[in-house]
């Protein structure tokens, strides 16, 4: 097999306080250098914590892993300052096709909303995207990252968790305050804590190759369903940086995964999709069966679970990183909190409240687009084939075609965190909402509203300049339409329906806490108290 | 609730007649694909999910 890519080797260094044979306390241990992992460190360092990151292998990603990465998550590496590189390599597509037989079915122009900073979505290989934060976390000061660590047991204590790991060295034990669990789908801390990992196995299994090809194909995404090339199954063909391209083939639950692993299997499949003249050459195939879980609980005291270790899900619709890293946007700016002292413990139990939600979500649309992909019975394939039969001539049957939706963050529309509305408003922005991104000029230069919000509250109003509300460290920074910046194409107005007087209130982790048609320094104090877990 | 349970059909014996003739001469695989399509557009027709919920549950098998 070919590789376009050189896996770096990340050098293992013996710890001082394994040398020396000390306990340490420290105050956040991640296990797990993953995307989640990696962003955890990012985040909590970029609040001001120490964080020490344990991970036992010492390369990025192997294999033929996330592909695609959406608009929310990319924000919060923006924040972190680590997605030009990404989306630099990434590549984007805007044409997707539809193949049903040996049909097209139809096509789709995905047209995203204009005005946002960040695209709806960049394809690029996992280890690409976990290098570049390996690299911004080796460079900060706050961050320690321990490579062929491995964690191999863990007691939890009430205001701490004592961890034994294992390196080349042999066995060391270490203290933490707080442990974040990044350690992935089979995650030894979720045993260790005795959580239960509950959800649903899918009983199918999956061809993932990755080949390099120079043909001219053009930047799109096809995905069949039962192809005759592929009878009775679905495939899928989508492109990655540097000439790689990723199929996916839907095999059956009877197929032998390491029968189905050897390149003789493959050569003959690719050729028949792509076509037996076009050159290419195989990197990476696995054979994955693909389950919908989660934890039961995100929070067991001083551990936490974040990624794929708190939830897994199949990949149709791209979602495992893409929601392991809002994890991590939601707990970061908690656990600062908390270990800084200006709110209570209880804000952390807010993150299983809001995170275990957003799962659910994530879950329920990866097993609809599952369950479509693969019907159960017979009279669920019937309802999928007719739907694709009718999506040809019929545009009304085409939302019903669901080869994975795109992963869009989940409205925390319960969150105890949100102060419900007091007043009518349109649009999307309410409580418990993902702040929307819009084009703006500060001083004449252009810039984006979320590059603007602040790393604790950020107040902002459509005038006038309300007074500053004390809390702390947490003190809402101000930002006022038409004072510290210009709506230049009166797309924050719209997106926050944002009449004159309006304000917003907004969380550390950009997310609408409240709203109210007129400022009131008392509203939005009871309303920070709340956000900050104080009462519920 | 707005899913219409009162009698609707312009003309039932019509329609009828329409839908079994429009099947008299399939397999029941392919009468069931038929329906299957039928199904979808009718509901499409319909919209709201509150109403076609409702009758997917007034069409399915009373519950043992
Ligand atoms: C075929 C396929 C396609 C996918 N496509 C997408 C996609 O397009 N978009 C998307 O968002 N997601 C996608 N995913 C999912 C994505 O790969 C995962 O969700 C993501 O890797 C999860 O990140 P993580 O950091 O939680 O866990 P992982 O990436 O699994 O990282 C866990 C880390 O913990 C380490 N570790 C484990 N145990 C220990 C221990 N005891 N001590 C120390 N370290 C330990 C491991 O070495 C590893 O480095 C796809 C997955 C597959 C299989």
């Amino acid at each position: 097999m070919l590789n376009t890519y050189q896996f770096p080797e990340f050098e293992y260094v013996q710890s001082p306080e394994q040398i020396a044979g000390q306990v340490l306390r420290h105050p956040v241990v991640v296990v797990g250098a993953g995307p989640v992992g990696l962003t955890a460190a990012l985040d909590f360092a970029a609040r001001g914590l120490k964080v020490v990151v344990l991970d036992d292998s010492d390369t990025v990603s192997v294999g033929s892993r996330a592909v695609c990465y959406a608009k929310r998550p990319l924000e919060i590496w923006d924040r972190l300052g680590v997605a030009d590189r990404m989306l630099d390599k990434g590549i984007g597509w805007k044409q997707g096709r539809v193949f049903f037989r040996d049909r097209e079915v139809y096509n789709f122009d995905l047209l995203p909303e204009e005005g946002h900073k960040i695209p709806a979505f960049i394809n690029l290989q996992q280890y690409y995207l976990e290098e570049y934060m390996v690299e911004a976390a080796r460079s900060n000061p706050l961050i320690d990252l321990r490579w062929k660590h491995k964690v191999v047991s863990l007691h939890r204590h009430d205001d701490h968790a004592e961890l034994a790991v294992e390196t080349p060295d042999g066995i060391f034990r270490m203290e933490a305050d707080w442990v974040v669990a990044c350690d992935g789908a089979n995650s030894d801390i979720r045993n260790m804590v005795g959580a239960e990992f509950k959800g649903q196995f899918f009983q199918d299994r999956f061809l993932i190759a990755d080949i390099v090809m120079k043909a001219n194909f053009p930047t799109e995404r096809w995905f069949w369903f039962d192809p005759d090339f592929h009878r009775g199954q679905s495939a899928l063909l989508h492109k990655q940086s540097d000439d790689v391209w990723r199929l996916d083939f839907q095999l059956g639950w009877d197929a032998d995964p390491k029968l189905e692993k050897q390149p003789e299997r493959i050569i003959p499949r690719v050729k028949a999709m792509i076509g037996e003249d076009v050159e290419f050459e195989l990197e990476w195939a696995s054979v994955y069966q693909f389950a919908c879980r989660r934890i039961d609980d995100f929070r067991y005291g001083r551990v936490l679970f974040a990624g794929d270790a708190a939830h897994q899900v199949s990949p149709f619709g791209a979602r495992g990183a893409n929601t392991g890293v809002q994890d991590i946007d939601n707990l970061g700016w908690k656990l600062a909190a908390v270990i800084r002292g200006d709110a209570p413990d209880s804000l952390i139990d807010s993150y299983h409240a809001e995170r275990a939600y957003a799962a659910d979500d994530n879950i329920l649309n990866s097993t609809r687009s599952t369950d479509f992909i693969t019907p159960k019975n017979t009279a669920s394939r019937r309802f999928r084939d007719a739907a694709l039969a009718l999506s040809e001539q019929f545009e009304f049957a085409r939302p019903l075609v669901n080869s994975g939706r795109l992963s869009v963050p989940t409205p925390y529309a319960q969150s105890p965190l949100n102060t419900p509305d007091d007043a009518a408003w349109a649009g999307r922005m309410a409580p418990g909402t993902c702040a929307a991104d819009a084009p703006v000029k500060v001083r004449g230069e252009e810039a984006w509203l979320l590059e603007l919000l602040g790393d604790g509250f950020t107040l902002l109003s459509f005038g006038p300049v309300p007074e500053t509300v004390s809390r702390g460290a947490l003190t809402p920074k101000i930002l006022v339409a038409g004072e510290d910046f210009e709506d230049s194409a009166g797309l924050v107005a719209e997106r926050y329906d944002g009449t004159p007087g309006s304000v917003y209130l907004i969380r550390p982790d950009q997310h609408v806490a409240a709203r109210w048609r007129q400022f009131d320094a008392d509203k939005v104090a009871q309303a920070i108290a709340r956000a900050m877990g104080e009462t519920t | 609730m707005t899913l219409m349970l009162s009698p609707n059909l312009e003309n039932p014996d019509a329609f009828y007649e329409a839908l079994t003739d429009a099947q008299r001469d399939l397999s029941d695989e392919q009468a069931n694909d038929m329906n299957a399509r039928l199904v979808l557009i009718l509901a499409n027709q319909v919209g709201r999910l509150e109403d076609l919920r409702e009758a997917i549950r007034l069409a399915a098998p009373a519950e043992a």
